[in-house]
């Protein structure tokens, strides 16, 4: 446990102490006021929500959540401090998690910071806040499961261009997994239910749910478990790929 | 004494690579091994199986009574490893870094500063010790290994070629600072530098293609030296012919070899078996009354042994189990 902490406090100082904190939090607030205002018509809409906000955020993370994880283990494996981190007096499971903590810590600053929005909405209307809060809450499962899916991926690799591309490819999959580009590639063989399994992957329809206040326990105990899952696939392929 | 580490057979494959063909040996506490062998032989290979950062395909390595694949964490515990090219994050400095360690070996508050210091202490990284570890030099950044190894004194200390990168005054501090912790630990390093060797070890194995080719004292390993006792002699103006003759005539010598060189003549003698010739030369020059300029015994040259040994040339001592 303490070492876990350790390690993730050293990740979160990593992410401060090099220039990627700063480009990452200035492109991200930015492109969520592009994302806002332009693309989601927040003043024209007239409504006191923060749904043009939201709405954007699963496309926004797909390429910026893979370039916040795919340093996390790429990295280690090409400097070499795998080992190091891998003959220290700690369970893997505590790297895994402590990294991807660190990293999710950091996406919740980022996502703090748009707190901005959230006070002018309501200086302009009325918004019911706990839609809002509820939304916050999904948007940070959301990221979480971005982070699991690209820590996983970033083990696979040293080549942390190799790692962005393929955990964007992923996310993008999974992102769509309940629209027809994904399900029309199973619906001509695969039975019904696994098709509707695969639909029901989709992290845009659980996400959908939340933002639209609808807090059920089914879509956080989706993302929780999918975190966990791809969190366990990082220590596998590790496992698997330590001496490569 | 139960034996600090004991590796059984130790085997590991990479498909159809096979970076470790068969390793046995023991060692004990007060023991400095020094693993020898060409590039690519399994010593770093065996080293990371040994501290647990690789599963092994076959045999077993227990460390500290306790089996790497079991008990891992108690095995980890115990070791202080300088894993090969001595990596670390480049982002910290070596307080931070060396924090970092010590926080993951379990240590906080003074006594966590204290060992900090300690180790860098050691290693005299006090000049560097709030610079990024980037962009240190290669010798810095090998000491901040090292530190990084001894930092919860461990009982038992794997390292990885720990001199490579040094400069000849660091690398006597390092062989100081190993001799120094060599009582009461048992220590593995890997290097190519034979006089390493000679310099901190008690004990040498020389591994080739993942076997065990010899294990031994350094003392033993010069002893199969091809000229080991070979003798230099320089006489000032002799005959060379004559005194080549009178040489070769005494009954422990095996060949001599001529070189002129200006007014002196230079004689490589060669003994039967190794045995020590120098003094039947010395009652030689006496009674020939040659004018010595210069005679010594040649020292061993460990690489020559090495070669020998690593490419399968004559008599291959066997192993000791």
């Amino acid at each position: 446990m303490n070492a876990m902490i350790s390690i993730c406090k050293r990740e979160l100082g990593n992410y401060f102490g090099t220039p990627v904190a700063y480009v990452f939090m200035v492109i991200f607030l930015a492109l969520t006021g592009v994302f806002t205002f332009y693309i989601g018509g927040f003043f024209e809409r007239g409504q006191a929500d923060l749904r043009p906000f939201f709405i954007y955020q699963p496309w926004l993370y797909l390429f910026l959540i893979p370039a916040l994880s795919m340093r996390l283990w790429a990295e280690e494996r090409k400097s070499g401090s795998l080992e190091l981190l891998l003959t220290l007096p700690t369970p893997l499971i505590s790297a895994v998690v402590g990294k991807f903590l660190a990293a999710w810590i950091f996406t919740a600053i980022a996502l703090l910071f748009t707190f901005p929005m959230w006070i002018t909405v309501n200086y302009l209307g009325d918004p019911d806040n706990a839609v809002i809060f509820a939304s916050y809450v999904g948007s940070l499962l959301m990221a979480g499961a971005y982070l699991a899916v690209g820590s996983a991926i970033s083990a696979i690799t040293k080549n942390q261009v190799i790692a962005f591309v393929i955990a964007v490819v992923v996310c993008f999959l999974f992102i769509l997994a309940g629209f027809p580009v994904v399900t029309n590639f199973f619906t001509d063989w695969a039975p019904q239910a696994l098709v509707n399994a695969i639909a029901s992957l989709s992290f845009l329809t659980h996400f959908n749910n939340i933002e639209k206040g609808i807090f059920d326990f089914r879509d956080i105990f989706y993302f929780a478990s999918f975190i966990a899952f791809w969190l366990y696939v990082n220590v596998v392929v590790i496992e698997m790929k330590k001496a490569d | 004494m139960e034996a600090m580490i004991d590796v059984q057979n130790l085997r590991k494959t990479f498909g159809s690579f096979v970076a470790v063909s068969d390793i046995t040996f023991k060692l004990n506490r007060g023991e400095v091994l020094g693993f020898l062998g060409p590039n690519g032989a399994g010593k770093s290979t065996a080293m990371k199986m040994i501290t647990g950062f690789l599963t092994p395909s076959g045999g077993k390595v227990v460390v500290n009574g306790h089996d790497v694949t079991e008990e891992p964490l108690k095995v980890k515990s115990a070791i202080g490893y300088l894993p090969e090219g001595a990596p670390a994050y480049g982002d910290m400095t070596p307080k931070s870094f060396l924090e970092f360690i010590a926080e993951i070996r379990g240590f906080s508050g003074d006594e966590k500063r204290k060992r900090v210091q300690e180790a860098a202490a050691k290693t005299h990284l006090e000049a560097v010790f709030h610079k990024p570890i980037e962009t240190l030099s290669k010798g810095f950044k090998r000491r901040v290994g090292l530190a990084q190894a001894i930092l919860h004194d461990p009982e038992i200390l794997v390292l990885d070629e720990p001199t490579d990168g040094l400069d000849p005054n660091q690398k006597h501090e390092v062989r100081a600072l190993l001799k120094e912790m060599a009582k009461d630990k048992a220590i593995v390093i890997s290097t190519h530098i034979l006089e390493e060797v000679d310099a901190v070890c008690t004990r040498a194995i020389i591994i080739s293609q993942g076997k065990i080719l010899f294990d031994g004292s350094p003392g033993e390993l010069e002893a199969m030296a091809p000229e080991r006792n070979a003798v230099m002699l320089t006489l000032e103006g002799a005959d060379a012919g004559s005194a080549t003759s009178k040489l070769e005539r005494l009954a422990s010598v095996k060949n001599v070899i001529t070189h002129k060189q200006g007014d002196d003549v230079r004689y490589h003698i060669v003994p039967k078996d190794g045995k020590s010739i120098i003094k039947d030369i010395a009652h030689l020059a006496k009674d020939e009354n040659w004018t010595v300029d210069e005679m010594h015994v040649e020292p061993v040259r460990l690489d020559e042994v090495f070669r020998m040994v690593t490419t399968g040339g004559e008599s291959v001592k066997e192993v000791r189990t």
